[in-house]
């Protein structure tokens, strides 16, 4: 099975033959770098477009399909558009912070996109507490989104910055404990040690009721993380036009728009590796040539796949549900969700036990 | 019919003449007040829900008509008129104390013909700016643009909350007071004019308390293209194209009821060929305008695709349309006397098979969004709007009928072939917006049902009469109601026996919606707002006009 | 250069009505010559420009159901990559004005067009945002959206098929892709300062150039043909 171990050790090796070990060290760094921006926005770019199209095949319409093959290149004619449109300068608003919120949101998705592990050598932040990680710096992107719709000087932003602090603080408690019952059954907060503990049987099968209780729970509140339908209050497009990104406009709106999209693949990402083993094949135990014959299929694939598929159900429940009410949304999560994860940990330890 | 009779004879220094269903009431404009509340507030038959205010231009007068009806004997009508004759400052006493609907119709009346209602506490302009020049339903208006050009800045808000009102206390002092329309510490967000949902140009003024509501208040005219005042000078056939450009959505069922207050005025026998496509048309029209209501009621909740499948099913509509009118969305096919031209001849079969496409699709809609918990949750409980106070709003069609009011034109006085058909009047007692919702879809089974018996009995024969080239109306007042999709829509003309009618004044079924969400969104949160405005279903251009 | 560049997929180049007007419009705005890096970079600006139009969600009156039958499953503009639609006007290119413009909202309208971001674009849908329509005679209503803002492409009708507005959006699409992103801006034409004046227009979106141009250039075309 290939996997992209070969490619790095040989880069890594390429280097250090020609290079000192700190400079080849650095050159590395810039690499990995450039490597996760660059595969961050060609992803969102194919996020954009795969929404697109699979919205529009859930409303009996075709989507986009003149601009390259099967219109591929939408979302790029898109991009270019973008990073040439004007920048508006917002009277009275608070130049410094209406700046920087953009940047907040896009940061705080990316630093979290660096440590998701596509493969077992595509992995560039591999910390002890890569849980923890995950969590404290995916919930950055609410201080952008609250900064945004302040420094507007706009009262629909206004709203939308209000509600989405709400939401996505008391969705951050479901979703933390959520995934905490898996670091439970797993006994680690390292992601490579999650997934490497699946490799007999993924979590969600491994944990018993516990753990498909924990993915549907982290399946609503991660959706509801990312802003998007019926979760999307803070954008709200019938009710606050465009939310707390109203006033943005040209590549700041695009960081938006491209932090919406690269989020809920992240929220995916994290769902498939907690729960449905990330990169490592389908195991079943005893069967030796089945398990072989998914060895054959590269991890990269395996976890693309796992991800793509959060991913679909996102985007179908995004495209068949109504909003929820603000009052309706934070019940939800304090009445149902966080109680129903409280439990769910203590099950989880007694399973364990 | 004798009760009304009787009462109207009671009315202080009035005059009473009938005609048909009709009784003409006059008063003079001093005992205004007591006839109106002694006819909203007796022993015998209230009167209670008041269908129209028509302001009038008599020349040496100006004229005001309110057109009353007593829900419990809804054919009927009493017309109280009165005028004055100061031209110069005209004041009629208000009637708001006794309709809630009143507060609309009197505030269109100053805005087009500068008459004052003592005590009204709102006297601003409904549809033109604050600061336009004359009142154009006058016939002395000076339509010269130089008075009024195109306006460089928005309205001053300041302006648009000052709220002048003159008032005559128990001791005759006359008073001109100005209230503000919010407190000082309102948080007030802006709905409008070009908002999302907002279904047209309307522009709505919320003071918020967080994301409750506190205060609605709705400002119009920003479609405002003073279509009654372009009427005046238009032929009657020309007048036609304008009514399919008010509400859009009903396009057909209202042009329809202006040929037949013409053909009443023109006592002219339509072919029974005619009535029939006419109904069959206008129960397609309403089915297409449900279904973009349903759509749109849907995505202002965020369900987008509920709305996308709304309109590939009016799409089916449209191909008929298409076909047999030659338009799609302005069929442009009712015309005095008849209809434009034949049916096509593959009109029926298409139509036939519509009716069970139709039927599947809305089982599908009901799995949709009907039973969806997130759809339920955010319907239920909100929105409540009693029937007592549905007609004093004067809120017809099926928000009306949602509460329990029973006040479907099409069974109250049949016009058109819908005697010939059965079909009930679909009707729920809650008054809340999950009744509103699911009254539109019930209503498109019934349209389906009166399609279905009507479209294989098309009777053979001539489809228009025979009109002259002129269409000159005798002297004399005629009115009509038909069953609009968004409620009851009247014509009233006014003619002095020439090719251009003195007077038309539409009622427009949207403006006393508009009415009602101000009444009803009161405590809702902002979402709730949105999603009311969508369970009303106003169309914004029907009631600027 | 030849009109190659306005090249649109699925329609020929005969299928469009007024290619004369538009091939002199390419031949004048080529006349300076670039040099060939340049004017391939051009093309890719263009190309993203003219393939990723958001238009606002604009509509005042009957046209803006022709709009939302456009965006629905039977017409589905998505097709062409339209379909973000964009509330806001700061996010949006296009301005669709469907239905009658009064008093009352012509200044809003301004506001909304100051609002939308460079590069924008304006198309004027149905009779009525082109001369007034079927409301000529009305006190209210303005003679033309032109009279408020520069239009780039005029979509007759009353109101118009959706199959128009793919049409209008088509010669939109046309219209970009002949425009040369590294010109200089040119002088305001003189006849345009006396409409410019009355628009009471920003300098700097006056200064902009380009884009103004192509929007007026239609509106001195409109002016040259008389009242429609």
């Amino acid at each position: 099975m290939f996997d992209f171990s070969i490619v790095t050790a040989w880069i890594d090796h390429f280097l250090r033959t020609y290079l000192d070990e700190g400079w080849a060290l650095l050159v590395e760094f810039v690499l990995v770098g450039l490597v996760i921006l660059t595969v961050y926005a060609v992803l969102a770019l194919l996020l954009i477009y795969i929404e697109r199209k699979i919205c529009a095949f859930f409303q009996c319409r075709i989507g986009p399909n003149r601009v390259g093959p099967w219109g591929v290149f939408q979302s790029v004619a898109d991009m270019v558009k973008i990073l040439l449109k004007e920048i508006i300068k917002i009277d009275r608003a608070d130049p410094l912070l209406f700046r920087i919120a953009s940047f907040l949101v896009i940061i705080a998705s990316i630093c979290t996109f660096g440590a998701i592990p596509f493969d077992p050598a595509l992995h560039a932040v591999n910390f002890n507490m890569g849980v923890f990680y995950l969590l404290a710096v995916s919930s950055l992107g609410v201080i952008g989104i609250l900064l945004a719709g302040w420094s507007s000087n706009n009262k629909y932003t206004m709203i939308g910055a209000m509600r989405s602090g709400a939401q996505l603080i008391s969705y951050e408690l479901s979703c933390g404990l959520s995934l905490m019952s898996i670091v439970v059954l797993a006994g680690s907060m390292q992601l490579s040690e999650i997934v490497n503990q699946q490799a007999e049987m993924w979590f969600i099968f491994k944990g018993h009721i516990p753990a498909c209780i924990a993915f549907l729970i982290y399946l609503i509140a991660g959706h509801a993380e990312t802003n998007r339908g019926p979760f999307d209050l803070p954008e709200a497009e019938s009710e606050l036009t465009a939310g707390y990104h109203t006033e943005y406009s040209g590549i700041q709106f695009g960081f938006f728009y491209l932090a919406e999209y690269l989020n809920m693949f992240i929220i995916a990402a994290i769902a498939s590796t907690m729960f449905l083993g990330g990169w490592m094949p389908l195991h079943i135990v005893g069967w030796e040539a089945f398990n072989g014959v998914m060895d054959m299929i590269p991890p990269v694939v395996w976890f693309f796949g796992k991800t793509f598929f959060c991913v679909f159900l996102a985007l179908w429940i995004r495209w068949s549900f109504p909003r929820l009410r603000i009052d309706q949304l934070l019940s939800l999560e304090w009445k149902v969700l966080m109680p129903l994860a409280l439990i769910n940990i203590l099950f989880m330890a007694l399973c364990v036990m | 019919m004798k009760v009304i009779a009787d009462l109207a004879a009671q009315l202080p220094g009035a005059t009473v003449e009938q005609q048909g269903n009709t009784f003409l009431v006059a008063v003079p404009k001093e005992k205004l007040h007591d006839a109106a509340s002694m006819l909203r507030h007796n022993s015998k038959l209230q009167f209670d829900y008041l269908n129209d205010i028509i302001g009038l231009d008599n020349g040496d007068t100006l004229g005001v008509i309110y057109v009353l009806v007593a829900t419990q004997f809804s054919a009927y009508t009493i017309r109280l008129k009165t005028e004055t004759d100061d031209r110069e400052n005209p004041e009629i006493d208000t009637v708001v104390d006794l309709w809630d609907s009143a507060d609309l119709y009197e505030r269109e009346v100053y805005d087009f013909f500068g008459i004052r209602f003592v005590n009204n506490p709102d006297m601003r302009r409904l549809f033109l700016r604050q600061d336009w020049v004359g009142y154009p339903l006058r016939k002395d208006y000076d339509a010269d643009p130089e008075l009024n050009p195109i306006p460089h800045e928005a309205e001053d808000l300041d302006k648009m909350e000052d709220l002048p009102s003159l008032e005559i206390d128990l001791n005759g002092a006359r008073l001109e007071k100005h209230r503000q329309l919010f407190e000082k510490e309102d948080y007030v967000v802006n709905f409008g004019p070009q908002h999302p949902s907002t279904h047209g140009a309307l522009h709505l003024r919320i003071a918020l308390e967080g994301e409750i509501v506190k205060k609605v208040d709705p400002n119009f005219g920003y479609i405002h293209r003073g279509i009654e005042k372009m009427c005046e000078a238009d032929t009657y056939p020309q007048i036609l194209h304008l009514i399919d450009r008010m509400d859009y959505l009903s396009a057909t069922i209202h042009r329809h009821g202006f040929c037949l207050a013409v053909e009443k005025g023109l006592q002219l026998e339509t072919p029974e060929r005619a009535h029939y496509i006419r109904t069959i048309i206008d129960e397609l029209t309403r089915i297409a305008s449900h279904l973009l209501g349903w759509g749109c009621m849907c995505n202002d909740m965020g369900a987008i695709t509920a709305f996308i499948y709304g309109m590939r099913d009016r799409e089916k509509i449209m191909d008929i349309f298409e076909q047999t009118c030659g338009g799609r969305l302005m069929a442009n096919y009712s015309v005095i006397g008849g209809v434009m031209a034949d049916i096509h001849p593959d009109f029926q079969k298409k139509v036939r098979a519509f009716v069970p496409y139709m039927r599947k699709m809305l089982k599908e809609h009901h799995i949709l969004f009907t039973g969806n918990p997130i759809a339920r949750g955010r319907m239920e409980g909100v929105g409540y709007l009693s029937k007592e106070k549905a007609i004093s709003l004067g809120a017809t069609g099926p928000t009306g009928r949602a509460s329990g009011w029973s006040n479907d034109v099409r069974k109250i006085a049949p016009y058109a072939a819908y005697r010939h058909a059965e079909f009930a009047e679909m009707l729920r007692t809650d008054g809340l917006t999950f009744d509103r919702y699911v009254i539109r879809l019930d209503e498109i089974e019934e349209s389906l049902k009166i399609i279905e018996q009507l479209v294989d009995n098309i009777p053979g024969g001539a489809y228009a009469a025979k009109t002259k080239a002129i269409i000159k109306l005798p002297e004399g007042e005629f009115h009509q109601r038909v069953e609009g999709s968004h409620g009851e829509f009247d014509v009233y003309i006014n003619s002095r026996g020439e090719k251009y009618p003195y007077r038309v004044k539409f009622r427009s079924p949207c403006m006393t919606l508009v009415n009602t969400l101000k009444h009803i969104a009161v405590g809702t949160k902002v979402a709730d707002l949105i999603m009311l405005g969508g369970s009303l279903d106003y169309v914004i251009p029907c009631i600027d006009r | 250069m030849e009109v190659k560049n306005s090249y649109i997929r699925n329609m020929k180049h005969e299928d469009f009505k007024d290619n004369e007007y538009l091939d002199a419009y390419v031949k004048e705005l080529r006349a300076s010559g670039l040099n060939i890096a340049v004017a391939k970079l051009d093309d890719l600006i263009n190309w993203g420009r003219s393939n990723s139009v958001w238009p606002l969600v604009f509509g005042t009156s009957c046209c803006a159901i022709e709009f939302m039958s456009l965006a629905a499953a039977r017409y589905d503009f998505s097709r062409f990559g339209w379909e973000v639609t964009r509330n806001s006007p700061r996010q949006a290119d296009l301005i669709i004005c469907c239905g009658t413009i009064v008093h009352k909202m012509a200044p809003v309208l301004k506001r909304l067009y100051d609002q939308l971001a460079e590069p924008k674009y304006v198309m004027a849908f149905g009779s009525c945002t082109i001369g007034g329509g079927p409301f000529k005679k009305s006190y209210h209503v303005v003679m033309g959206v032109n009279e408020v803002i520069p239009v780039d492409v005029y979509v007759p009708g009353c109101p118009p098929r959706p199959d128009a507005m793919i049409y209008g959006m088509m010669q939109l699409a046309r219209k970009i892709k002949m425009q040369d992103f590294f010109k200089l801006p040119k002088q305001p034409h003189p006849n345009l300062a006396l409409q410019n004046e009355s628009n009471t227009q920003d300098n700097a979106e006056k200064e902009n150039g380009l884009l103004h141009e192509a929007g007026n250039d239609a509106v001195i075309e409109q002016k040259k043909g008389g009242a429609q």
